[in-house]
Order: structure tokens, then sequence, then C-alpha cells
């Protein structure tokens, strides 16, 4: 379906490995020796990865893996007991979901987290709250700093839209929208925070198979577009193999493999991990 | 594509329709009010049924459009009442227009009330949901136990208060003005029907520019779905205090207009009763729903009045006009039997068919 060119992984200090054209970039990502319990529960541990700084990458791994985990270590929804992440080479300790989203890491939701009863198009202008900058008064007697700043704002949210060939549907309520559809909006919604690295999580869930070709020809023109790196989780192993250059596997909490979608699709640790141990292997 | 439900159109109608309804009713009262077509009864309650209005769209603010539930916004209005009419007692003698005093006075009144809001906001807005709603009703309460032991007087050497008892010790020719459980005594009377119609368009105008700003976005975005607010960078704490302050603010100066109707108001009259009071405006109106609001409070204002010849049933008649408008305004067969009557409301169908209609669009 896709021939794309295939690209060479290189490594790089912290154990892990990322595109070589963006070699000479620091990387946008570093989780070092990651870890969270959970109710006792180690849900992450030891979790090293590195994402280099236009990298398309895949975290995949059976259900329960912890892979959303991750997501939500990243957001800073739970934050991590050991480790440390390094966004663009800060560390992110302490910091909140707020915080990390404006230093630049926006995120979709496995199951659709939309403003349901806005418009659209509101619902993109909403991810662009921090851009604008008129105060309360502006707002209440409609200045002209507020009128030129919502005018700019919608202009930017129905460009945003057209990615996606939405921007007919501004003005219809976001939650009477088709599901393809408000998958497609959750990642609009996530690009209007302008982020340097976005993370999908399940993005191809309930899609049909000609809508999830859209969808990998939709992340290419975003990476591409946007020269941001894209991290997803996914179980359509059809649109990982094609869309993502370095593929993480979790397991359990750990990660079993890491590398190229050709190195992913012949370790036998990860075939054990999706399909059980082959007879008569031991 | 096909009619799909364009909720931009409906929003500019629903504000325009808004205004219009609310500058129409005054101009109808106003209009009888000087023919003398209204009882003397009614036109005593003009001014109370202002203030109850924006009471109920600044309230409104708070539940509908940030969706948390506020049991204590009566205790902003007794704030924005004992504050303003206080100031205004103050002023009587340096802004000598009454109109000119009222509004310095709601604006005293409204700066008190933001102030308490803004200092109740700090532990409460750490809270959500249920929890949020049992502190707001523990504040009112706070603020009402506060002002029955509050004691203010003025004399030639300034401003003097006192808590529990009154230790003010004013010098000779000074003035108790706010005594405790006795509340004020003796307010001028300068609250009138055209300042309530003013303060209730200045409220909708505040509450509606807020709505559809950057601000009042991420107010819904809140409502809608938090952690998604916080994933594209909205600072909850921040827009929740925001809005809570405005609704406190607004609350303050209807309080105000509301005790200068009066010649006395006591702290008691703003209770636990009062705040649910409200709270029925908005949720019979519609949450989020403006003109909603201002209707159910206009209508729930008037109808204990009009149920007077059944004398003592009349709470009781009462209580069951609410439920059977409650009940009704809730059922789907009959909303869509009003829309049909409604010739605005073409595009506003219920929820299920704008589902199947977007769906067949896409």
């Amino acid at each position: 379906m896709f021939s794309r060119a295939k690209t060479k992984l290189v490594p790089v200090p912290s154990k892990s490995m990322i595109p070589e054209r963006d070699i000479d970039k620091s990387p946008i990502l570093e989780c070092i020796n990651l870890g969270i319990t959970l109710g006792g529960l180690k849900a992450v541990e030891d979790f090293n990865l590195t994402i280099g700084r236009t990298e398309i990458a895949g975290l995949i791994g059976p259900n329960g893996a912890g892979k959303t985990t991750v997501f939500n270590l990243l957001m800073k929804v739970y934050q991590p007991t050991t480790g440390t992440i390094l966004l663009n080479g800060r560390d992110t300790h302490g910091m909140d979901t707020v915080q990390v989203n404006k230093a630049g890491i926006a995120r979709t939701f496995q199951n659709i987290r939309l403003f349901r009863n806005l418009s659209v198009v509101d619902n993109v202008k909403i991810a662009m709250n921090n851009e604008m900058r008129y105060n309360m008064w502006s707002a209440i007697l409609r200045l002209p700093n507020y009128k030129h700043e919502e005018l700019a704002a919608h202009r930017k949210a129905l460009k945003l839209l057209s990615i996606f060939d939405m921007q007919d549907m501004a003005d219809v309520r976001a939650g009477s929208l088709p599901y393809g559809a408000q998958r497609r909006l959750e990642i609009v919604r996530a690009l209007a925070t302008n982020p340097s690295l976005l993370l999908l999580d399940e993005p191809a869930a309930g899609m049909n198979p000609s809508e999830t070709v859209e969808l990998m020809e939709s992340i290419r023109k975003i990476h591409d577009m946007f020269q941001i790196a894209i991290v997803l989780i996914e179980h359509d192993m059809n649109l990982v193999m094609n869309v993502c250059e370095g593929i993480c596997v979790l397991n359990f909490g750990h990660i079993i493999a890491k590398g190229t979608p050709e190195d992913i699709q012949s370790n036998p640790a990860v075939i054990e991990a999706y399909l059980g141990k082959q007879k008569g292997a031991q | 594509m096909k009619r799909l439900i364009n909720l931009k159109r409906i929003e500019a109608r629903r504000i325009f329709i808004t205004y219009a309804i609310v500058t129409l009713a005054y101009i109808i009262f106003q209009v009888m009010s000087s023919a003398g077509l209204l009882s003397s009864s009614m036109r005593g309650m003009l001014v109370p049924i202002c203030a109850y209005m924006v009471m109920a769209v600044s309230l409104n603010l708070v539940v509908g459009v940030l969706g948390e539930l506020s049991l204590g916004h009566a205790g902003f209005m007794s704030v924005g009442a004992f504050s303003g009419v206080a100031a205004a007692v103050l002023m009587q003698n340096i802004i000598p227009i009454a109109a000119l005093r009222l509004t310095a006075a709601m604006l005293v009144g409204a700066a008190f009330a933001a102030l308490a809001g803004f200092l109740i906001g700090i532990p409460v807005l750490r809270l959500k949901g249920d929890y949020l709603a049992i502190v707001t009703l523990a504040f009112g309460e706070i603020i009402k136990s506060l002002l029955n032991n509050f004691y203010l007087g003025v004399d030639s050497g300034g401003l003097h208060f006192s808590m529990l008892t009154d230790n003010t010790r004013l010098l000779e020719g000074g003035r108790l003005i706010i005594r405790g459980p006795m509340g004020i005594s003796g307010i001028q009377k300068i609250a009138t029907f055209p300042a309530g119609f003013a303060l209730t368009i200045i409220a909708l105008a505040i509450v509606f520019n807020l709505v559809n700003s950057r601000m009042g976005r991420s107010f819904m975005a809140i409502r809608d779905d938090r952690i998604a607010a916080e994933s594209v960078g909205i600072d909850i704490t921040k827009y929740k205090m925001m809005a809570f302050v405005m609704s406190a603010a607004i609350a303050g100066a209807a309080g105000c207009l509301f005790a200068m109707n009066y010649s006395t108001i006591v702290a008691n009259k703003f209770d636990f009763n009062t705040s649910i009071l409200i709270l029925v405006f908005v949720v019979l109106g519609g949450q989020g729903n403006m003109l909603g609001s201002i209707i159910a409070a206009a209508a729930l204002t008037i109808l204990p009045e009009k149920l007077r010849s059944f004398a003592d049933y009349r709470m009781l008649l009462y209580a069951v006009v609410l439920i059977a408008v409650m009940l009704g305004t809730n059922n789907a067969g009959i909303k869509r039997f009003f829309d049909k009557l409604n010739p605005f409301n073409r595009f506003n169908n219920n929820n299920k068919d704008e589902d199947d209609e977007a769906g067949e669009a896409a």
C-alpha cells in the first residue's frame, strides 16, 4: 500500500536509536529509566526511549502492556515514580499537564475526548487559547484587539481543519460528528497547540480500512507539513509498519524490543508476546 | 453537505432574541406602570424581579457555562447589598444625584462581592462536583453569620467597625450604618426600574461577551471535558476563578440594587433558601440558557404573588406548578411540540436528530 524510503536508524548515547536525519539535532524526547507504580503494581518500569526531532515512532504491545500509561506519564497525568523525562532537553520534573503542553507535547485520547457541546471550530480555538493574548476586559468591551485576534484565530483554525477537509463542518456541534471525523478533529485540536511532539493514542481505532489508509496519509502529511515528531499507539499493524520509522514494543510494563519495522517483525520476543510461545520451541 | 446544525447561527440568534425580549418587556412594563395599569404590589416587584434576573444570569455563568454547582450565591448578593448600601449612605453628600449614587454603590457592591468571591474561590475551586457545591453552601452561611454580627459606624473620625457587639464607640454626631442582626435601616430607596433594566442588559452583555471569547470557550471546555482541557493547555484553576469572581461581582451589583429597593435590609434575607431559589431559576430556565434564566426568574417571582388569592394553599400550588414545569420542559415530546410552534427554532431539533443528520451528511 505504501512504499516509502526506508529510514536508517542510528544509535544515540541513551541506549536508543533515532532516524539518521535527526542525528545533528538534539532529540525532542528522552525518557530515562522512567517508571511508575500504580496501586502496588509496577505499571511501567525501566522505560528508556529517545525520539528524534522529526521521527514517527510507534508504541505497540498487547492490551494492558502500559502504552497509555506511558502517554499519561509524558503528559503528566501521572507523575512518574522513578526516572526522568527530558522534553527538548528540559527536565519536566514537577511540571503539570498544562505546563508540558506549553512546553510542546500535545496528545489525543484513546476514548475520544472532545468538547462535545461546542462547535468544531471552537474545539480548535480552545487549543489556541494560550496563543491569544487579549484579556478579559477586551473581551467584555469588544476592544479592537479582541476582534483582531479572534479573526486571526478563526482563520488559523479553519486552515488547520482544512488538513482533514473539515473546514465546511466548522460550525457543527462536535459531538454530532461521525466517529472518524471526531478522531480527526482531536488530532487537529492537538496540532492547534503548536506541539513539537504529537502523541496519538490509537488514532485508527474504530476506523474502516479505507479510513485507516486516509489516516496514514494524513499522519505523513502532518509530519511533512509541520516537521514534528509523532509517537503513536496503535493496534493496526498495517498502519504501524507503514508509517512508523522506529517502533518500541512494550509488554507488562517493560520494553521488550526496539528497532525498525523490519527488526520488530522478525523479533522472536515480540512474536512470543503477541502469539505466545511456539510449540516445541523450548 | 446537508442541513447540519449551524451552532454559530443559533447562538447569534439566541443572543439577539434575549436582548430583544428583555427590552420589549421593559418597554411594556414601563408604559403600563406610567399609565397606572399595574397594581401597587406589581410595581413594587419590578426592581426585585430585575435583581433576581441578574442573579440568575450570574449564577448561570458558574452553573451552566463553567459546569460547577454553587449553592452559596446569595452570600455574594448580601456582600454586595451591605457594602453597596453602606457606600451609598457614605456618599449621600458627595454624590447628590440619585442615579449616579446608585451606580457608584453598585460598583462598590460588585467590587466587594468580587473580593469575597476571590477569597472563597481560593479554597473552594480546588474541589469539584458535589464537594464544591457543599463547600459553597457552607461559605454562603458563613457570610450570613458574619454580616449578622457586623457593626459599622461612621463619625467625624472616619469609619469604625466591630464584630459580635457594638464596640464602635462613635463620637457625638456619628451614625451606626450596619447594626449587626438589625441590618441596615432607613435606606433611601433609590433603586428604580430603569436602573434594574440597565443592570440586566449590562449583566447580559458581560456574560454573552465573555462566553463568546477565549475565556468563555475555556469555561465551556472545562465543563465538557476537564482532562482534555488540561491537555490543550487550559489552566483550570485560573479560568474557574475568573468565572467565579465575575459571577460574584455581578451578583454583588444585583444585591445592591435589590437592597436599595427596601428601607430595611437584614442578612437573614440572603440565606440558603435564596441561594436555592436562584438555582431553581437557572435549572428551570436551562443551564447555559440566559434567556431561560431570565424568564424563569421573572415568572417564579411573580407566581407566588399571583397565587395569593389561594391563601393557605399558595406555597403548595407554587410547588405543584414548579414540578409541572420541570417535568414539562424536560419531556422530549412536549419540547418538540414547543419547538414546532417557535418559528425561530427551526434549526434547533433535539440531539438525536442532529446525530442522524450528521451521520447522513458524512
